[in-house]
């Protein structure tokens, strides 16, 4: 989503410092107070919050055993659902821009579902997939292997909450490679897994790894499809999430900010870092 | 873009094609597809009588209610916020215009239940605006505004986002001409600005409709989950299989689910009817 924004600067642009059209005053106004007051003031809240802390303190809030625990496991199971992701999105990505077959558009439209569905919903599906005597569950058992109530049970959760984030990121780019260089290979005879490993997948990869990261971002963060699988036994299969929202129960709102401000400023850091590789890697594409 | 049939590229013999799309299309059933399914049978494990008596209850009513009237707001609150940021950032150079940009990503990066916090802090009865709120005999928190508050913030870079690229690709030739052929602002909208980008208008809106609509972990720590009063219809979800109802809590689910398939019906006619408009430009593809 950023791709397009952060590419576009150059094209369609007057000089500065002309404003021929209508409403800049307008929307300007509108713009700043809107932001100020959604976005602005409420972070400011949690900082004053937390500047109400000694460090002595806030940092034993943020080092204690349990919520440490917690940045573990939410950590962990962040990475290996994002890295599912990256395997599986991009071979949905891959079918669907390559081949022709029957159902592709309802598959295409479906691979948005993730996104659509409420977080609570998907969580009470899961757990009951997952449990003990679900439709998978019951298999999984048989297999040795129990999913729901563990940590395991949140890779699932935050593997179905962010799946379209690599499907969507990678799809445009792989319709949008010139073919030329992936023709000239073939006809020179290298095999399928020569061409696309040299050739097709370096071109890929940057749009992979965003894809990637945005799920590992919105994973780190979920919460609703979570708590329903994870069975949220402290030091075992606890989210920071929910960490903070406990400490909220407890009334303890410090607490609760001091963790939160963890959070907030690791998923602000992963943005920023999304956001200038992709800066980078387009100034790259674009030859500029 | 329709790909004319070309044996120099890769991937292309029958057992790799359809090997590929096996798999893609098993892995869509087993992670999408049945979970929707679920849902429904759950809903309806105990009849449709039993299914009705649930979707009719008291409780469940009010949160249909609240949730519609929430969502009812958020939209044309955005709606009108990300016309205007995006007729500021694509329209106007002025400094300080790409960390706009950059601060309008921020509800998707920060966890719902951080932005909930948020919220929490500063309007809630310990919080600095909060605490003089309370004064005045206003309470946003655990009522009925402070859902609408998170709602806005989590959901407020949907149509913006949208707008952003579009309204940068088309430049703003367009709109200079109906300024020296003296059109005023308001008319420059309507008549040239609003045929260009309603459809992505209409994209933005969905998103942001389905989010408003599944919203639960920034609601969760504002609502005060009181059944009956502010109990969103994703908040009931919960409720219900805390008390181990869990039919009535899938007949809930059912409805969620419902609205989330007809977001992405809609959806899929907008890109279809996009991409008839707009048949060249191939990178519009983000969805969030």
């Amino acid at each position: 989503m950023s791709t397009t924004v952060a590419g576009l600067s150059s094209a369609s642009r007057n000089k500065p410092g002309k404003r021929v059209l209508p409403g800049f005053a307008l929307s300007l106004g509108v713009s700043l107070l809107f932001i100020s007051l959604i976005l602005i003031l409420p972070i400011t809240g949690l900082i004053v919050q937390t500047s109400g802390m000694s460090v002595a303190e806030y940092w034993a809030v943020i080092s204690d055993e349990r919520v440490v625990a917690s940045y573990k496991v939410t950590l962990w199971a962040a990475a290996i659902a994002s890295l599912f992701n990256g395997v599986v999105g991009l071979l949905l990505a891959w079918v669907l821009v390559r081949y022709e077959f029957w159902g592709k558009r309802i598959v295409d439209a479906l691979m948005d579902l993730p996104f659509a569905l409420p977080t609570a919903v998907a969580g009470i599906t899961l757990a009951a997939l997952f449990s003990e005597g679900g439709w998978y569950g019951e298999y999984l058992a048989a297999l040795g292997l129990e999913v729901a109530f563990t940590p395991l049970g949140i890779v699932v959760a935050m593997a179905f909450t962010s799946l379209p984030f690599v499907v969507r990121t990678v799809q445009p780019v792989l319709e949008d490679l010139a073919p030329e260089d992936e023709e000239a290979a073939v006809s020179m005879g290298a095999s399928d897994w020569t061409v696309f490993r040299r050739i097709l997948f370096p071109s890929l990869w940057p749009a992979l790894m965003t894809g990637i990261a945005l799920s590992f971002t919105r994973s780190l963060g979920e919460f609703g499809a979570v708590i329903f699988i994870a069975g949220n036994m402290p030091y075992v299969s606890e989210i920071t999430s929910l960490m903070i929202f406990i400490r909220l129960q407890e009334f303890d709102y410090a607490a609760a900010s001091a963790i939160a401000s963890v959070v907030l400023m690791a998923s602000l850091v992963l943005l920023l870092a999304i956001n200038l590789w992709q800066a980078r890697y387009l100034r790259r594409l674009h030859g500029r | 873009m329709s790909r004319s049939k070309s044996t120099l590229r890769i991937g292309d013999q029958p057992w790799v094609k359809w090997g590929l799309i096996t798999l893609a299309l098993s892995v869509t059933i087993l992670l999408l597809v049945i979970p929707l399914v679920l849902i429904f049978v759950e809903a309806f494990s105990e009849g449709a009588q039993t299914f009705w008596e649930n979707l009719t209850d008291t409780y469940t009513l009010h949160a249909i209610g609240l949730t519609l009237f929430v969502a009812a707001l958020t939209v044309p609150i955005n709606l009108v916020f990300g016309v205007f940021l995006a007729w500021l950032v694509t329209r106007f150079e002025f400094p300080g215009r790409k960390v706009l940009i950059t601060l309008i990503d921020i509800p998707f990066a920060v966890s719902p239940v951080v932005a909930g916090l948020l919220y929490l802090l500063l309007y809630g009865s310990n919080g600095w605006l909060g605490s003089w709120l309370m004064d005045q005999d206003v309470q946003l928190m655990f009522a009925w505004p402070g859902i609408l508050l998170v709602t806005v913030f989590v959901t407020c870079p949907f149509v913006a986002r949208e707008l952003i690229p579009l309204m940068q690709q088309q430049g703003r030739e367009e709109e200079e001409a109906g300024v020296v052929l003296g059109a005023s602002g308001w008319k420059l909208f309507r008549k040239v600005t609003l045929p260009n980008i309603q459809w992505a208008l209409l994209y933005g809106v969905i998103l942001t409709n389905a989010r408003a609509v599944g919203e639960f972990g920034a609601v969760s720590v504002v609502s005060g989950n009181i059944r009956g009063e502010t109990n969103t219809l994703p908040l009931h979800v919960e409720l219900l299989y805390q008390d181990y109802n869990a039919v009535g809590a899938f007949t809930s689910a059912s409805l969620l689910a419902g609205i989330a398939l007809l977001t992405l019906l809609v959806k899929g006619f907008v890109e279809w009817r996009q991409s008839r408009q707009r048949a060249p430009l191939s990178d519009q593809s983000d969805s969030r």
